[in-house]
């Protein structure tokens, strides 16, 4: 029974380099949480409108 | 009626009110610089608490029997698990936010530290919730920590094996100290206020809702 898009029945890849080993699963949540953090700072914040309205 | 000013309950009462204004503690309005994403990682953390803790309380009514062989378990399980990872990603992104902010400026050391405490009592948090998965997965992950905590000399006061022990810790004790830290750094944030830009003509102590 296949129930995911990715097949995750088998060890986890690494990637090597020199001293450094890091598996993919890792390797991709911590660059999903610096996307997320430079995106935070990037993206504008929705305005409300009654400030707009009322000048503030 | 009149107030016994050597009451206990008077005393607690009025150094409160003193200390902690409701108007500070439920504020309606926030400074304009708050208006950006990076401020919003801090509630969304708490958000991601709410959902663990009331998951949590569901899985604990039920037992593991009931979160492995049932499709509801699977479900509410699934939210559990979620619910942390997102936890932990708002937390670090919070974390990062707060720690380029210098956001121990104007008086808000406190409130860094019960941040800082916080995100350690989750880590402890989370390593117990992974012990009693009741799966192969807990079983790898507590043999591991058994011989880490025994390299360090831990072992003899913590056993990771001891599914009984992380089982208590992650259902009672520890959701208690969390909660009571983050609740603790909550009202620290509105006693001093969301801490102002760096460089901002905003008095630093004074970053307050207004």
């Amino acid at each position: 029974m296949k129930l995911l898009f990715i097949d995750l029945n088998h060890p986890a890849h690494y990637l090597n380099i020199g001293v450094l080993s890091i598996s993919i699963g890792n390797l991709v949540m911590i660059a999903s949480v610096v996307a997320l953090f430079v995106l935070a700072l990037v993206l504008p914040f929705p305005s409300h409108d009654e400030d707009k309205e009322s000048g503030k | 009626m009149s107030e016994h000013k050597t009451m206990w309950t008077t005393r607690v009462r009025k150094a409160t009110l003193e200390k902690y204004q409701p108007t500070d503690i439920l504020p309606d309005q926030q400074p304009a610089y708050v208006s950006s994403w990076i401020y919003v990682a801090g509630v969304a953390t708490i958000a991601a608490f709410v959902m663990l803790f009331a998951s949590g309380l569901i899985l604990t009514l039920e037992g593991p029997a009931w979160w492995h062989n049932s499709s509801t378990g699977h479900f509410i399980n699934s939210i559990h698990l979620w619910s942390v990872e997102l936890f932990f990603v708002f937390m670090v992104v919070h974390l990062w936010g707060k720690f380029w902010m210098a956001a121990w400026r104007g008086k808000r050391l406190m409130t860094w530290i019960t941040g800082v405490v916080s995100f350690l009592a989750s880590i402890i948090t989370g390593f117990t919730g992974y012990l009693i998965q009741g799966n192969f997965d807990s079983q790898w992950i507590a043999t591991q920590a058994k011989d880490g905590f025994n390299a360090m000399g831990i072992g003899a006061y913590f056993n990771a094996l001891n599914t009984g022990q992380a089982m208590l810790l992650h259902v009672s004790l520890l959701p208690i100290v969390l909660g009571a830290i983050v609740v603790w750094h909550v009202i620290l944030v509105r006693k001093r206020g969301v801490v102002p830009p760096i460089d901002s003509s905003i008095d630093e102590g004074k970053g307050g809702s207004k």
